[in-house]
């Protein structure tokens, strides 16, 4: 079963490079769990921490960095991450978005995303908002020069509404906006199509017999 | 009936049902694996209670962890306890669940993206996907091929399928000769640098033209590997009569019974000549030069007898901003020429340039020379046990080993360093891999990518070199 997205109210924390890469997001030294959960600690892991990190170290006796985001006691809480253009390029590991959830993200702002990054993220119950850049450059702004910064998402409406009132529709698939209210299992939603698939099975079979063999 | 793009055609014989939402549900006719992003997959599976759809389309390997260096103590001997429990659960869930698997001392283990092709488990018109986004590489063949997460590894284990919103069409022709010295790899680091890291985004792209139509299959695949490195999921080329004779007798290719009829089919593989793209590129071979990357994005990538950018001439500010800092991460300044830096390291290898001919280039030039001495490691690593013995056959084991370099085991290893092989913090490299991103050969490594032939130059110079000059 998908995780849900309906609406979130969050504090904003602003993440100012471009083509920030799954990479970054999640080093791959902490891509060989088995498991789907526990990434967090290690999101933006070599920005984050100031030495190198390890799977099985106790992160909360790492020497931080204080200068990046993550670390600023203003954006402590933050669920919406403002991001620059082609987030997410690079590997397709879904760790990223696993990582990014299990810290709390659960709405990434960019003007792009990477498209295997932003197709992984609906998977997680994360809602990945493209916007104009000139927005994205006026959210930086606000963001900066507003602590306690936040936004109201709501995706049923594909509205982001600032603190001033102001209303910013987004767009988002239908089929994903659908998926992702409900929370659906994807494979569940297939295999009641099994018949059609053994069909094509069948007829494929016929026209490309060495695909079968 | 309309005219229709290679994508199109690959695409509709896939659809198994439109969705009437914008997506198809497309059938997948072979799926890699690996021991990184299929754990979670398996797990799934358990968990639901739910079998592979179709077992035998799947093909499995361990490559992103398993040592180059020694491997005599097998699965058990692997160093790191989480590399050796990934590559263990990898061997298990594929015997519970019945998937065929090159194990880690199985002569055909490898990296993916190149056993796929090496035992005919890539054809031309399939749907190919790998929990990997280098599984573009498989789009050489006319096939539609692209990098998929761990959710959609599940996905299709479960259902043979993935639900799919079709892409964009691109268009990228290369006409022209390239000039000696200029490989698969300075055309795709070209074409990056023209259309940027997220050029591509959003759009299927299809290669071709003079250029790419003189490229060996080896080098198409070098070429369709990083098209995920200019944004898009998707790289292919139109089949001919190299790809046809490249996939013919290989262990998993089509039996003889069937050969005219899959090769009459293969031959319908390419555009229509007046098929419309929804956007088209067109680069001049001739213009290229060897290519080296200075930055920590494949776009930020210059010619061998150029300088490095000064961000102070860069408009964009945001542009800027990464250029300054990607100058900071590399150790480099601005307007220096890319040929005065000296690497540490020199690494050769990777689902890029990792096959037979990759190894020959490299060979040829370091052949009767030795490894510059401020080089602390140069490194071979074949793409497959196949690659391996075939080049020791062919002698070029000896070649590199007389030069200085080390030779080993195949598997991914430094280009994304999960094993052991990997740059200190600082250490400059010379690789053939596919990314410059921070990191990624190693926390604090700085990464310049090359040809084969440019990084040999490199380890025996000592620094970069146009090929042509040495």
């Amino acid at each position: 079963m998908m995780e849900k997205f309906e609406k979130l109210n969050g504090i904003v924390m602003p993440l100012d490079r471009p083509n920030v890469d799954t990479d970054a997001i999640i080093p791959k030294q902490f891509l060989k769990s088995i498991k789907r959960s526990g990434f967090g600690p290690n999101l933006f892991d070599e920005w984050r921490y100031l030495d190198q990190g390890e799977p099985g170290m106790d992160n909360s006796k790492r020497p931080v960095n204080p200068d990046f985001v993550l670390n600023q006691p203003r954006y402590q809480g933050a669920q919406i991450l403002l991001a620059r253009e082609n987030f997410g390029c690079g590997s397709s590991r879904e760790h990223a978005p696993w990582a990014l959830q299990d810290y709390g993200f659960r709405v990434i702002i960019a003007p792009s995303f990477a498209d295997i990054f932003y197709n992984n993220c609906f998977k997680n119950g994360i809602l990945p908002i493209v916007l104009d850049a000139e927005l994205v450059e006026t959210l930086f702004a606000e963001v900066e020069a507003n602590e306690g910064y936040r936004l109201d998402v709501d995706l049923e409406a594909q509205t982001i509404t600032k603190p001033d009132g102001e209303v910013i529709h987004f767009e988002v698939d239908a089929f994903r906006k659908h998926r992702l209210l409900e929370g659906l299992d994807d494979i569940g939603l297939t295999l009641a199509h099994a018949d059609e698939i053994r069909a094509y099975e069948e007829k494929r079979r016929k026209t490309a017999p060495w695909l079968f063999q | 009936m309309s005219a229709k793009t290679l994508y199109d055609k690959l695409w509709d014989d896939h659809v198994v049902r439109d969705n009437g939402d914008g997506t198809a549900l497309l059938y997948i006719d072979r799926q890699l694996v690996h021991e990184v992003t299929s754990p979670q997959a398996f797990e799934g599976l358990r968990l639901a209670g739910r079998k592979p759809w179709r077992v035998e389309a799947n093909l499995a390997t361990p490559d992103h962890n398993v040592p180059t260096t020694d491997r005599d103590s097998g699965v058990e001997g692997i160093a790191d306890p989480v590399s050796r429990l990934q590559v263990q659960t990898l061997d298990e869930n594929c015997r519970i669940f019945g998937i065929t698997e090159f194990k880690m001392n199985d002569i055909r283990q490898g990296i993916v993206h190149v056993i796929g092709p090496e035992e005919g488990a890539t054809l031309p018109g399939m749907t190919v996907v790998c929990g990997d986004s280098h599984t573009s590489t498989h789009g050489a063949f006319g096939a539609l091929a692209f990098g998929i997460g761990t959710s959609e590894v599940e996905h299709v284990l479960a259902t043979q399928c993935l639900v799919q919103k079709k892409s964009l069409a691109m268009f990228i022709e290369v006409d022209g000769k390239v000039q000696p010295g200029v490989t698969a790899k300075d055309l795709i680091l070209a074409i990056i640098g023209h259309i940027g890291t997220a050029g591509g985004t959003g759009y299927a792209i299809e290669f071709g033209g003079e250029a790419i139509r003189a490229l060996s299959m080896e080098g198409r695949m070098t070429l369709c590997n990083m098209a995920i490195e200019a944004g898009a999921r998707a790289g292919m080329v139109a089949v001919d009569d190299k790809t046809i004779d490249y996939v013919k007798g290989r262990p998993f290719s089509p039996r003889e019974e069937y050969r005219d009829q899959a090769v009459a089919y293969w031959q319908t593989l390419h555009s229509d000549t007046d098929a419309q793209f929804d956007k088209v590129v067109r680069l001049d071979a001739s213009t290229i030069r060897p290519q080296v990357t200075w930055g920590t994005s494949p776009e930020m990538v210059i010619d061998i007898d150029s300088r490095i950018p000064d961000p102070a001439r860069e408009p964009d500010e945001v542009k800027r901003e990464g250029m300054n800092k990607a100058l900071a991460y590399m150790g480099l300044e601005a307007n220096m020429p890319i040929s005065e830096v000296r690497p540490d390291k020199v690494f050769i290898g990777s689902c890029t340039n990792s096959r037979i001919e990759d190894l020959r280039a490299a060979a040829e030039v370091v052949k009767g020379r030795k490894v510059a001495d401020n080089i602390k490691l140069a490194m071979v690593v074949p793409g497959s046990g196949l690659v391996k013995k075939q080049a020791e056959e062919e002698g070029l084991d000896r070649i590199f080993i007389e030069a200085g370099f080390e030779w080993r085991l195949p598997g991914c290893s430094m280009c994304l360093a999960m094993n052991a092989d990997r740059l200190e913090p600082g250490e400059r490299c010379a690789s053939t891999s596919n990314r410059n991103f921070e990191g990624r050969q190693g926390q604090g490594g700085r990464t310049h990518l090359v040809s084969p032939a440019m990084a040999a130059a490199a380890a025996v110079t000592g620094h970069f070199i146009d090929i042509n000059k040495l």
